[in-house]
């Protein structure tokens, strides 16, 4: 696996960021917008033959400026070896559309701009895939709340399926088990004069 | 005669029509019976799994893979508690190893019955389902003798099964791989020499090696067009690198090879389960960590520790270290793999469930076009879909 992940990064010099081995998969960290490049390089190279493009996935982290991260996975059936390519983009760059190299990519890329509103330039068809007709919002979004912000019912009076504003009978109740004494995230008060730097910014 | 100008006209297929297996709605525009093109609209079935999961900690996440794939739930389950397992570093012993497989095949059993025969019902046959379903009543006992549920069974748990397997189910199981053979054969001579369900299916939806390769193709799919790739022979997980079968492989990847294919995999589930039960070893079905298993109950009426951790294990979860996994098995339908992205928490921070049907039904523009409206089922039966799993 390590000869796999040298001899990419010695090929690729210029696209790939880095190419790490954790949990025993290869993980490439490559630039967006070299992701065309790179994909049609780990399907044509003859050390390679990454056939296949099994999935396509968004990931977010609202936290960093380039919010987002588009995983894709590769299955060498030659080589019985898979690999991870990731790239990172926000709401407004559009990351280049792998659908030229794999046609696989077309229903995964359409899942991703639907859940997440990433969006990928030179996609033939770029529509939303999963959600309702008429959706508006990117639901996996981390600040997409987990209700919701319709709901639809039918209505007897209008005689057709209406939307209306999600409205809970009770509060969203989303507890946090987590014991305060390991995990959580939350400062106490007057934690912050003992020791200013383990706190600042950590999560 | 003159000539009459006929102009296409396009088709809504669905969402409730009963050859699309679920709630599928394909809008075809055809050339008189021929099709041009298709645009299958997914989604209608779509819960939000990957969100929800995400809000959940990894136990409670877990029964939604049951409600993914419903035909065979304990495949999805075995996904992802491998994923949560590579990610733990914990083991599984020896006979839940044992037990997950055989309830794998078992899973794909079912899978492989249901769907060969909507398949012929898809084509005009209407008697193997009424014999088949009976063999899956048979095979949902099981489930239900060892988890209480006949299909949401929440079996597969982080560090083993749930339970051990109840007294005498072994043998019912035996018994029932002795007359199992019998019913199979008897539905396929229905089938295979049928004129009217070789017309309907040789040659039709025919692809290559180098389509299937392209668009994503794993399982029956892509051994259809004789690439003998199986993840339990080429990535074994569990024991199945001490089960003694074969992988099927078709050569002319048309919906008739899809359906003998999958034929002769349950032939070869049906013999992994009966080695799985002479070989299964005694021992514990989960792991002894008490840190993601929870302990006995009649443990916890005298332990003190046992009842912490029960305590813990029920209100807070267990945490997954920081990391990101891959995790894949061979489900009936293809490749099932989860990649679960984690941040420390007691929940997921990312789930992606990469269903195998999400990937077939993206081809099925290409395999349709050319093909006669009254194809489309055929097409559709053989590529095995099933809308949990797609629409999650």
């Amino acid at each position: 696996m390590q000869d796999i992940a040298d001899h990419i990064s010695s090929s690729l010099e210029n696209d790939v960021v880095s190419a790490t081995i954790g949990n025993g998969e290869l993980t490439l960290v490559v630039r967006a917008d070299h992701i065309n490049n790179v994909l049609t390089f780990l399907r044509d190279d003859p050390i390679c033959l990454f056939s296949q493009l099994l999935d396509v996935c968004g990931v977010d982290y609202p936290e960093r400026a380039r919010r987002f991260d588009v995983v894709y996975h590769l299955l060498s059936i030659e080589l019985n070896q898979r690999i991870r390519v990731k790239i990172e983009t926000d709401e407004d760059t559009p990351v280049p559309s792998a659908v030229e190299v794999f046609p696989s990519a077309g229903w995964f890329e359409r899942e991703a701009w639907d859940m997440y509103g990433i969006f990928f330039a030179g996609h033939p068809d770029l529509r939303r895939l999963l959600t309702d007709y008429g959706f508006k919002g990117f639901p996996l979004r981390k600040d997409f709340p987990l209700t919701g912000f319709v709901e639809c019912r039918y209505s007897e009076e209008a005689k057709r399926v209406i939307y209306e504003p999600v409205e809970l009978k009770q509060e969203f109740r989303d507890f946090d088990f987590m014991s305060p004494w390991e995990s959580a995230e939350y400062i106490l008060p007057g934690d912050e004069k003992s020791d200013a730097e383990a706190n600042g910014g950590k999560k | 005669m003159s000539e009459v100008d006929i102009k296409n006209y396009c088709l809504n297929f669905g969402p409730q029509h009963p050859a699309a297996h679920g709630v599928l709605r394909m809008v075809m525009e055809l050339d008189g019976e021929i099709i041009e093109r298709v645009d299958p609209h997914i989604g209608l079935l779509h819960r939000g799994t990957e969100k929800l999961i995400e809000h959940k900690q990894y136990l409670q996440a877990m029964p939604y893979f049951d409600r993914l794939d419903y035909v065979a739930p304990m495949n999805q389950e075995h996904a992802f508690v491998m994923a949560i397992e590579k990610l733990l570093g914990a083991e599984v012993p020896v006979r839940g190893q044992y037990i997950r497989v055989l309830f794998s095949e078992i899973g794909r059993v079912l899978n492989h019955i249901l769907n060969l025969t909507t398949h012929g019902m898809d084509v005009g046959a209407l008697t193997p389902i009424l014999w088949g379903f009976e063999e899956r009543e048979i095979l949902m006992e099981f489930y239900e003798a060892v988890s209480g549920a006949r299909l949401h069974a929440a079996y597969f748990r982080p560090g083993g099964v749930h339970q051990d397997l109840p007294k005498g189910l072994p043998e019912r199981i035996m018994a029932w791989t002795e007359t199992f053979p019998q019913t199979l054969a008897d539905m396929e001579t229905l089938l295979i020499d049928n004129r009217i369900f070789k017309q309907r299916n040789v040659d039709i939806g025919t692809i290559t090696v180098d389509d299937a390769l392209a668009w994503g193709f794993t399982g029956p799919m892509l051994r259809s067009v004789g690439v003998p790739w199986d993840l339990r022979k080429s990535q074994p997980y569990e024991v199945y690198d001490r089960m003694n079968f074969q992988v099927a492989v078709g050569n002319a990847g048309d919906c008739y090879d899809r359906f003998m294919l999958r034929i002769a995999e349950v032939r070869e589930s049906v013999k992994i389960i009966r080695q799985c039960i002479e070989q299964m070893p005694e021992g514990p079905v989960m792991s002894l960590d008490n840190k993601i298993v929870p302990p006995k109950r009649a443990e916890m009426k005298t332990s003190m520790e046992a009842l912490i951790h029960h305590f813990k294990l029920y209100t807070e979860g267990f945490k997954v270290p920081e990391g990101e996994v891959y995790a894949a098995v061979e489900a009936p339908k293809g490749e099932f793999g989860v990649y679960l992205v984690s941040d420390g928490s007691n929940r997921p921070y990312r789930c992606k469930i990469r269903a195998p049907g999400f990937a077939h039904l993206q081809a099925m523009d290409f395999m349709c076009r050319g093909h006669m409206l009254a194809d489309a089922p055929a097409v559709l039966g053989a590529m095995d879909i099933v809308f949990g799993e797609v629409d999650r």
